[in-house]
């Protein structure tokens, strides 16, 4: 039979904890899962395959928010992510973070991934934040996920590579019972049973559209669509400040990072097309892309990384890493258009829209113990909302939460599940096969983005909104109707186009909810330009309630780490002032 | 509504003389995230067969043969 034709089949298999996910928080989940109880079935499931799946794929440069005893504290560290992030925080889990990151990096020092250590030999940490000290280079980065693939073997961790999650499975009571795949390679679907489900999917990177116009040309692996946003909300998790959106400062065209957090330290820096800094600190908030999209529009722009004032060797120093690690190809795109950082600037645009917490705040609602709000069910990583968590984050979250699902699962037996959902989502799931005519996947992706681009894209703009609403729940019901894949390659490509669509809708819903501006660009609202801490001093939940989407507010938790009057709005005086 | 073929020049290019998909190696088509390169029933050998790439490597790094070449996507380049 060949690849990609379309077998239709379910089976059925169980375990204790099911990671759904297999970049960077998942493998760390299951490993820890496994380890915390090795007599456990711990299942790995993977969409593309786990040697080289998800954000970190090849690799990374370093470690962007490391708390290294001597360098910083948690308290410090857990004080300028509240501030970073408009104080919208809870602070047990980024304080928890914060105290547990350092022995996550011993453990990754253990699998043989280098940190940069400076002559007396301690870690050589660098500075990029406003307040602190964080930065840690990795110079063998791009070994990063080989070094955790050789620890999944060695657990004996069971990796399913090539099966696509699409709906949890739930009790009557709402426990998670397990998960519903579908196979990207033959369309057969597989039931797994779990007592715990971890969420590691990652962002919903698919989400705008690139100003290139080529749809996976986006910042996020573009694998990443979004879809555990999509299999929250269904199952009835609630989903947290979706509407502070993640826009990235990235190479214009090539939509990857430059990356100011490896060449700052060194001397590089954000500047106009008049040569001048215009940011005081090139640590992405949403204050910083405020004032990058403000002298974008401003006619002072284009705005660049300046890198040709630095020493040859320096510069050497800084390819070395561009062109090795994360985004490889950095050097073949400047090389093609004859860019030589010796001689010209990087010049630099504004990403897409993404949900992503791995920089800004959007994601699954969870505790300090990365639980969800449904029983037995876990998020950790870019999707999970403890706010700019980064890849240690991850890596950090994803402990927690394999440890916490296994002692979860050492403690229930499974739930059970009606039979009629899986049918239900047979179904949905291979609708688009059963058409003879219709619309190809890649035109309602496309078009769904394109309207994402046109109505959502910040500023916000109510009535802009509104009609956006209108215009996506045409292409949905296009998508429901009408949506062919001949094959399993487009059926995997149909069920991430109705991922973006669902991450879309909650993207207008949870904008709109939230009735001022806050986290400068991510949520800048024109019809509320201004900051409301008396109303709007909390997070939003967006969930599902009788099939229909619900916003609402939830109080911030009393802070453990008290934040002074006058420290609170460091991060909104981002502009160099003038005649500075 | 009938359906056409959308022309594309696809970004990763596979030298047929150095692959050796057709002794069974699928190094490229297993580890690509976004699952895009297939093995070809006329020649055995490795081809991008759907235009959704994120350049961002694996196929080209992990080739036992150096035979695979990830370039820029032609609307980026």
């Amino acid at each position: 039979m060949a690849i990609d034709e379309i077998v239709d089949g379910l089976s059925e298999v169980s375990c204790d904890v099911l990671v759904i996910g297999g970049g960077t928080a998942g493998p760390m989940a299951a490993l820890k899962a496994k380890l915390k109880n090795p007599k456990a079935n711990v299942v790995l499931l993977e969409k593309a395959n786990v040697k080289r799946s998800g954000a970190i794929s090849m690799g990374m440069d370093g470690l962007n928010n490391a708390v290294i005893p001597g360098y910083a504290t948690p308290e410090q560290y857990t004080k300028e992510i509240t501030i970073a992030n408009d104080g919208i925080v809870d602070q047990r889990a980024v304080y928890k973070y914060a105290e547990n990151c350092y022995k996550i990096i011993e453990e990754l020092d253990g699998f043989g991934i280098r940190f940069l250590k400076n002559e007396n030999g301690d870690y050589a940490v660098k500075k990029v934040h406003h307040i602190g000290t964080y930065v840690l280079p990795m110079p063998n980065g791009e070994t990063v996920k080989k070094a955790l693939y050789r620890q999944l073997r060695r657990a004996r961790i069971l990796i399913s590579n090539r099966y696509m999650a699409t709906r949890l499975l739930t009790a009557s009571d709402g426990r998670v019972a397990g998960a519903i795949s579908v196979n990207t390679r033959t369309a057969e679907m597989l039931v797994i049973k779990a007592k715990a489900v971890i969420l590691c999917m990652g962002a919903a990177g698919r989400l705008g559209l690139p100003t290139s116009g080529y749809m996976f040309g986006t910042y996020e692996n573009a694998a990443n669509s979004g879809d555990g946003y999509a299999m929250a909300y269904h199952a009835g998790a609630k989903l947290a400040n979706l509407e502070c959106f993640q826009i990235n400062p990235l190479i214009k065209d090539y939509n990857g990072p430059a990356c100011a957090y490896v060449a700052g330290p060194f001397g590089a820096y954000t500047a106009n097309n008049e040569g001048k800094r215009f940011i005081e600190c090139d640590y992405w908030s949403g204050q910083m892309m405020l004032e990058f999209y403000n002298e974008l529009s401003s006619g002072k722009g284009p705005v660049f990384l300046q890198l040709k004032h630095l020493h040859e060797k320096t510069i050497e120093e800084i390819e070395s890493t561009l062109h090795k690690v994360e985004r490889p190809t950095r050097g073949l795109f400047q090389q093609g258009r004859g860019v030589d950082y010796r001689h010209e600037s990087i010049e630099m645009h504004i990403s897409e829209i993404g949900f992503c917490s791995g920089h800004s705040a959007s994601g699954v609602f969870v505790d300090d113990f990365a639980r969800t709000t449904v029983p037995g069910l876990y998020a950790a990583g870019d999707m999970a909302s403890v706010p700019h968590n980064y890849m240690l984050g991850a890596f950090t979250n994803g402990s927690v939460a394999g440890i916490d699902a296994m002692e979860f699962a050492d403690n229930h037996d499974f739930a059970q599940f009606d039979a009629a959902d899986v049918a239900a989502e047979r179904d949905r799931v291979m609708a688009p096969t059963k058409r003879e005519d219709g619309i190809p996947p890649n035109q309602i992706e496309y078009k769904t983005r394109r309207l994402v681009n046109d109505y959502l894209q910040p500023p916000k703009v109510t009535r802009k909104y509104e009609l956006g609403a209108r215009r996506l729940a045409e292409v949905r019901q296009d998508a429901k109707e009408r949506m062919i894949a001949r094959n399993a390659h487009e059926l995997l490509r149909a069920l991430e186009a109705q991922s973006i669509l669902d991450c879309a809708d909650m993207a207008v819903h949870a904008s709109l909810f939230r009735e001022e501006s806050r986290w400068g660009l991510y949520h800048l609202r024109t019809d509320f330009p201004e900051k409301d801490n008396e109303n709007w001093f909390c997070h939003t939940l967006l969930g599902k309630q009788d099939g229909k989407m619900v916003s609402e507010k939830r109080e911030v938790e009393p802070y453990i780490v008290p934040i002074a009057e006058e420290e609170k709005d460091l991060y909104d005086k981002q502009r160099i002032a003038v005649g500075a | 509504m009938p359906l056409a073929t959308y022309q594309t020049s696809v970004p990763v290019v596979v030298d047929d003389a150095k692959c050796i998909a057709d002794k069974g190696c699928t190094v490229c088509v297993d580890v690509c995230p976004l699952d895009v390169l297939r093995i070809s029933d006329m020649t055995g050998k490795a081809y991008m067969a759907y235009d959704e790439c994120w350049y961002c490597m694996p196929c080209e790094a992990d080739c036992p043969t150096g035979a695979v070449t990830v370039n820029i996507p032609y609307l980026l380049r």
